[in-house]
């Protein structure tokens, strides 16, 4: 408790600090490689019919992801705080690299928890993981998933909270985590408001994005909540179908209940116990939600889909077709949503869908499910 | 003054006699129903003086190894929380003088509806309880309807909980103060004696509750160095390794296994009794 109360009071004092941000957006710029674009999907969009699709493209960011802008913006913090050794949890290794990436780039030791299930099925992440120079600890505990990845993150940092600071991959953990994380993924909302304004001359009609914990949709999300006429969807992961159970939709089909420091939506047996969930795309299988989209659901401010395995498949395939864009296996989940209600809106409707990571990573996912053997 | 509680009664008898308790942590249902029954009862016999028992949850990220495997083998044996307060219930049929703390995580009972859990812990006898997730900041919704129905609440305590930090657990904190005495999760390193007694002063200044110190205790020599700085000693992984220890390659136990945890139980009893402290 002190820990988390210690990274509360440091940031909210880096926040009201001009010369963090100043920092932070430096970083963004030249390092980052912000602002991402915002593409108008041409083809797309006479394929659907209807809904005028744009892309943010934050798979453009360096390690290819969304991740990044959170873990810088953490490092910067963790470095004001004089701490001396970063931690991570990872499920995909997306989070995992951004992070090995953050401490390669300020020189300070790495150690990032993953389970053992996900190594086996993250190969190429965990290889560049240890590049960076991290070190990836296996985690046993559990089914060897993210959950549990996380649960050994927290059992690190109460063992060495003097010189170790937690870099939490999404809108989720204990407060201040959940707020902090939103503060640095809204520089994608704040870009697209500017960018669309540029582009159109009004805000969007519609935005979309892929849940897993739901930090790229709370950063698209969060500079538009005030502004009631932007529909907003948060696409999660249906897995094999909501009925079968082999399915990440916490919100969809999950309960109430608290789970590392928050109170949100999770995948879990009427006996409260955390149950894996299931999904193509590695990095949606966290079984809660962050608390403010559960918050945001009860609201009704925003909408929350799910879209299957097979689906996200398709859409992954059509989108590298017809924009010469792979997109990870993550916003093909948006894609799909997408797909469904863009033909029922009226031409000009300015829909905008963040593409919030890149499709490398997923190729031999891919590549497996359609049934092809690629040599490695 | 005669303790209204009955985790205030057995402290008041343990300073009566002169002496430090002993506090032994098991699973419920680890490795099944039927051991974790016979452990249970056997406990007071063997010079347990205060029973914790853990309620099983997926993902105990406060326990080390020891602790998270046990949890796991009692889930996967088909413990539930409803279980586990039956298991209670049967245990305070026969015993209605040995105290038992439950101890766990906030969902399960979260999911099986507060006052729904605070009415049936208490039929069952429960009188006290540990929720290892819920600092004092966020525990009211359970605090409320827990303390209003009899039941103690035990808050952890570690060695990063400093004087300005300790006045908000303690303002919670009934029964006992449970104080961790190494940094970090259940089962690993243990501290230095001297570090212990130096806590123990510090929480003092803090509150007139009995203190337990605990996490690391292996040996009823162990045991007796912290029965002679605190109220109570607590041992949690060094039985539920032998629990760990005791099962066949299908996870099944291995007959005898309750009577070996009875076995050291007695042995750290006698550890504790030997201790002799004056209670100050």
């Amino acid at each position: 408790m002190p820990l988390i109360l210690e990274v509360e009071k440091a940031y909210a004092v880096a926040k009201a600090d001009p010369d963090f941000w100043d920092d932070f957006h430096r970083h963004m710029k030249h390092y980052v490689g912000r602002p991402s674009p915002l593409y108008l999907a041409q083809r797309l969009t006479t394929h659907f019919g209807g809904a005028k699709i744009y892309f943010k493209r934050d798979e453009l960011n360096h390690t290819g992801a969304h991740k990044i802008n959170n873990t810088i913006g953490q490092i910067l913090l963790a470095r004001r705080m004089g701490k001396t050794r970063v931690i991570a949890e990872t499920g995909a290794g997306q989070h995992g690299v951004a992070t090995a990436t953050v401490c390669a780039l300020f020189g300070i030791p790495c150690v990032v928890y993953m389970g053992e299930t996900d190594i086996e099925r993250q190969a190429p992440n965990v290889f560049r993981m240890k590049l960076l120079g991290a070190e990836v600890r296996p985690v046993t505990a559990g089914t060897g998933t993210l959950k549990d990845a996380m649960n050994e993150a927290l059992r690190d940092w109460v063992a060495n909270v003097d010189d170790t600071f937690y870099i939490i991959g999404t809108v989720a953990g204990p407060h201040p985590y959940p707020a902090m994380v939103r503060d640095f993924q809204a520089v994608i909302g704040n870009e697209v408001r500017a960018q669309i304004m540029e582009a159109e001359g009004r805000l969007p009609d519609t935005l979309v994005a892929c849940i897993g914990g739901g930090s790229n949709a709370m950063g698209l999300f969060h500079p538009f909540l005030d502004d009631e006429e932007v529909r907003i969807i948060g696409v999660e992961a249906a897995g094999l179908g909501i009925k079968t159970g082999k399915h990440c939709a916490s919100l969809t089909a999950g309960a109430p209940g608290v789970l590392h420091g928050n109170r949100t939506y999770l995948l879990q047996t009427d006996d409260g116990q955390i149950i894996d969930g299931h999904s193509i795309s590695a990095g949606l299988d966290y079984p809660g939600i962050g608390p403010e989209h559960s918050w945001l659901s009860d609201l009704g401010r925003v909408e929350y889909v799910s879209i299957t395995d097979k689906e996200a498949l398709d859409a992954f395939q059509l989108c590298t077709r017809m924009e010469g864009i792979i997109p990870a296996l993550e916003p093909a989940h948006a894609l799909a949503h997408v797909a469904k209600i863009a033909g029922d809106v009226a031409e000009g409707h300015l829909l905008v869908m963040n593409m919030c990571g890149r499709g490398d990573k997923d190729v031999f996912a891919v590549a497996r499910h359609l049934g092809i053997e690629l040599k490695t | 003054m005669q303790s209204a509680s009955r985790i205030g009664r057995r402290f008041d008898k343990l300073k009566k006699e002169g002496r430090a308790g002993l506090i032994t942590f098991v699973t419920a249902g680890d490795p099944d129903l039927a051991t974790s029954a016979e452990i249970l009862h056997g406990l007071p016999a063997a010079g347990a003086d205060l029973i914790e028992l853990g309620m099983p949850f997926s993902d105990p990220m406060a326990d080390g190894p020891a602790i998270q495997a046990s949890s796991l083998r009692a889930l996967k044996s088909g413990m539930r929380l409803k279980k586990t307060l039956t298991l209670v219930a049967d245990f305070r049929r026969e015993d209605v003088e040995t105290p038992v703390v439950l101890m766990g995580y906030y969902n399960p009972i979260y999911v099986y509806g507060v006052d729904r859990f605070v009415a049936d812990a208490v039929k069952s006898g429960v009188d006290g309880l540990i929720v290892v997730d819920l600092p004092p900041e966020e525990v009211d919704e359970l605090w409320q309807p827990a303390r209003a129905a009899g039941i103690d609440f035990i808050f952890l305590t570690a060695p990063t909980s400093d004087d300005k930090r300790l006045p908000k657990i303690v303002a919670r904190a009934t029964g006992f103060i449970y104080y961790v005495s190494i940094i970090g999760i259940t089962g690993t390193r243990s501290a230095s004696i001297a570090d212990v007694k130096k806590a123990v002063q510090r929480i003092r200044k803090h509150t007139r509750l009995p203190i337990g110190v605990g996490f690391g205790i292996r040996t009823p020599e162990q045991a007796a160095e912290i029965a002679a700085v605190a109220d109570a000693a607590v041992v949690g992984s060094a039985l539920v390794d032998i629990v760990a220890g005791g099962l066949d390659a299908n996870g099944k136990p291995k007959p005898g296994l309750a009577g070996r945890v009875l076995d050291r139980v007695a042995a750290l009893a006698e550890g504790v009794r030997r201790a002799r402290v004056k209670v100050a």
